[in-house]
């Protein structure tokens, strides 16, 4: 089975950091160098280190990018052309407005825009993006950044770190979202999938090696997947495969602000979808669920009401390090309300999860506390 | 490399046995096992005066990535249990083999003694 899977440029460096490699989404990435625990925390309260990538950029440019990305994407790009270097997240829908994958759009320059795509679906979505550009007509470059990796420093004193090992001042004044081309073969970006502040390097992969030495010389701590898993379920950001796929829109994946409709002209695809969903209400949604300690919930688990009704299954499930509490995100019928109340059969007990809005912590802050785990 | 005592004897289920006197043993899991679930949150313990038996789920061990069960390497009576481990679930990573003990059980010293030695228990992990 290794012998299949791809390694990123800092395969050696990983090993040398003692990390436990593991498979994922084709790729061996690092699960934890260690401990998972003392990695999450150590975002949570200085500065970590990520190897992401097994995520691919991808650049676009030519007359007809924006034309394309406005039918390809849920989220409408027409709101960075004021400000090159802005960034959007969005979902990029299929017909019936399942979601075939989520990505992070950066506006570079009048038709010239940088995507970065989930490991998994990089090629496939590729192809497709390049199979509505034929269709379209219009003239559109596409460039797969193989020669780039992505780091993403993270955590409250990431961005101070960054800026003195990049010697790039400026990026302390860089807003979250935005992103900054230094020179040549360097894009830096106030972006990331912890909830903490933080930043994501692009550049090339000798080069990102230089870069992540310099970090943990400075005292940023490496951190893996593992990690990453527990931060940005706290962070209640969804994991594409897991929290949403083909089958699930984004009204059902709590992404519905992610859709941009105020446009009335641009057809998007998956439009008609969506507006029919919403003329209807959706049929499930995508809630946050807190349970105690000792009830740790896992992805699969089924969500049932006190009369012992099924009414969904938690998509993503962990322990939070941060909150001392059972989390998940759990699809459920649109019926169950917030605030009310599910049970979980955890080890064979049923437990009671008390359903939230997510996210679990936002700002460097817990949202919810291990009082208000049970339900009202 | 784990680290593998050579005075405890093993199970192939990744639990540790110390006899501590004839008849009476106490059971951890070993470094490997500890390695593989990742960082421990939380613990199930088997409860004093329960009987259990060999190879059967007597607890659960909860890492931040998965729910595993813990199985007793010896058929007997609990007799003691770490409830230490309710607010130190890292001793089971940190110090599996000295305040990450899980329970103490009465058992017998044949059973005991048909466990692996270090040896084979290093042999079994295909090391």
């Amino acid at each position: 089975m290794s012998e299949t899977l791809q390694r990123t440029a800092l395969y050696p460096w990983h090993l040398a950091h003692e990390a436990r490699m593991s498979p994922f989404a084709g790729w061996e990435m690092p699960l934890h160098y260690g401990s998972q625990l003392r990695e999450h925390e150590a975002v949570r309260q200085a500065a970590g280190l990520f190897d992401v990538s097994h995520m691919r950029p991808l650049d676009l440019r030519g007359p007809g990018a924006r034309t394309l990305l406005r039918r390809a994407l849920a989220n409408d790009v027409a709101r960075l052309d004021a400000e090159p270097g802005r960034a959007l997240y969005t979902c990029m829908l299929q017909g019936d407005a399942g979601i075939l994958d989520d990505l992070i759009v950066y506006y570079l320059g009048d038709e010239q825009y940088r995507i970065v795509l989930n490991a998994a679906g990089a090629q496939k979505d590729t192809a497709y993006l390049e199979s509505l550009a034929q269709e379209q007509g219009g003239e559109v470059d596409f460039r797969p950044r193989d020669d780039w990796g992505i780091l993403a420093c993270q955590g409250p004193a990431a961005v101070a770190q960054v800026a003195s090992v990049l010697a790039l001042p400026e990026l302390s004044a860089l807003k979250t979202f935005r992103s900054l081309t230094p020179r040549a073969g360097l894009f830096v970006a106030r972006t990331g999938y912890t909830g903490e502040d933080g930043v994501e390097i692009l550049a090339a992969h000798d080069e990102l090696i230089e870069i992540a030495d310099a970090l943990i010389a400075a005292g940023v701590v490496p951190a893996g997947l593992a990690a990453r898993d527990s931060l940005r379920l706290e962070a209640g950001l969804n994991l594409y495969g897991q929290d949403m796929t083909t089958v699930d829109s984004p009204d059902r994946s709590h992404l519905g602000w992610t859709v941009d409709l105020r446009d009335r002209e641009r057809d998007f695809i998956g439009r008609t979808a969506i507006e029919a969903e919403r003329a209807a209400g959706p049929a499930h949604r995508l809630w946050g669920l807190l349970l105690p300690r000792d009830a740790i919930p896992r992805h699969g688990y089924e969500a049932v009401t006190a009369a012992g009704q099924s009414v969904g299954a938690v998509t993503s499930g962990s322990f939070s390090p941060s909150l001392g509490l059972g989390i998940a995100l759990a699809r459920l019928d649109a019926v169950v309300g917030l605030d009310s109340e599910v049970f979980l059969q955890v080890r064979q007990r049923s437990v009671p999860a008390r359903v939230v809005e997510p996210p679990f912590w936002r700002h460097g802050q817990a949202v919810y506390s291990a009082e208000e785990s049970q339900p009202q | 490399m784990s680290e593998l005592p050579a005075q405890l004897r093993y199970s192939k289920t990744h639990e540790w046995v110390a006899q501590l006197a004839p008849g009476h043993f106490r059971v951890g899991i070993t470094d490997h096992a500890q390695e593989l679930l990742g960082d421990v949150v939380f613990v199930e313990l088997p409860q004093a005066g329960q009987e259990v038996e060999a190879e059967a789920a007597c607890g659960v061990i909860e890492s931040v990535k998965a729910a595993s069960d813990l199985y007793s390497p010896l058929s007997g009576k609990i007799v003691a249990s770490n409830t230490e481990l309710a607010d130190n679930p890292q001793w089971l990573n940190e110090k599996p083999y000295d305040q990450g003990w899980i329970f103490e059980i009465e058992a017998a010293d044949g059973d005991f003694a048909k466990l692996l030695d270090a040896e084979a228990y290093q042999q079994s992990l295909g090391a």
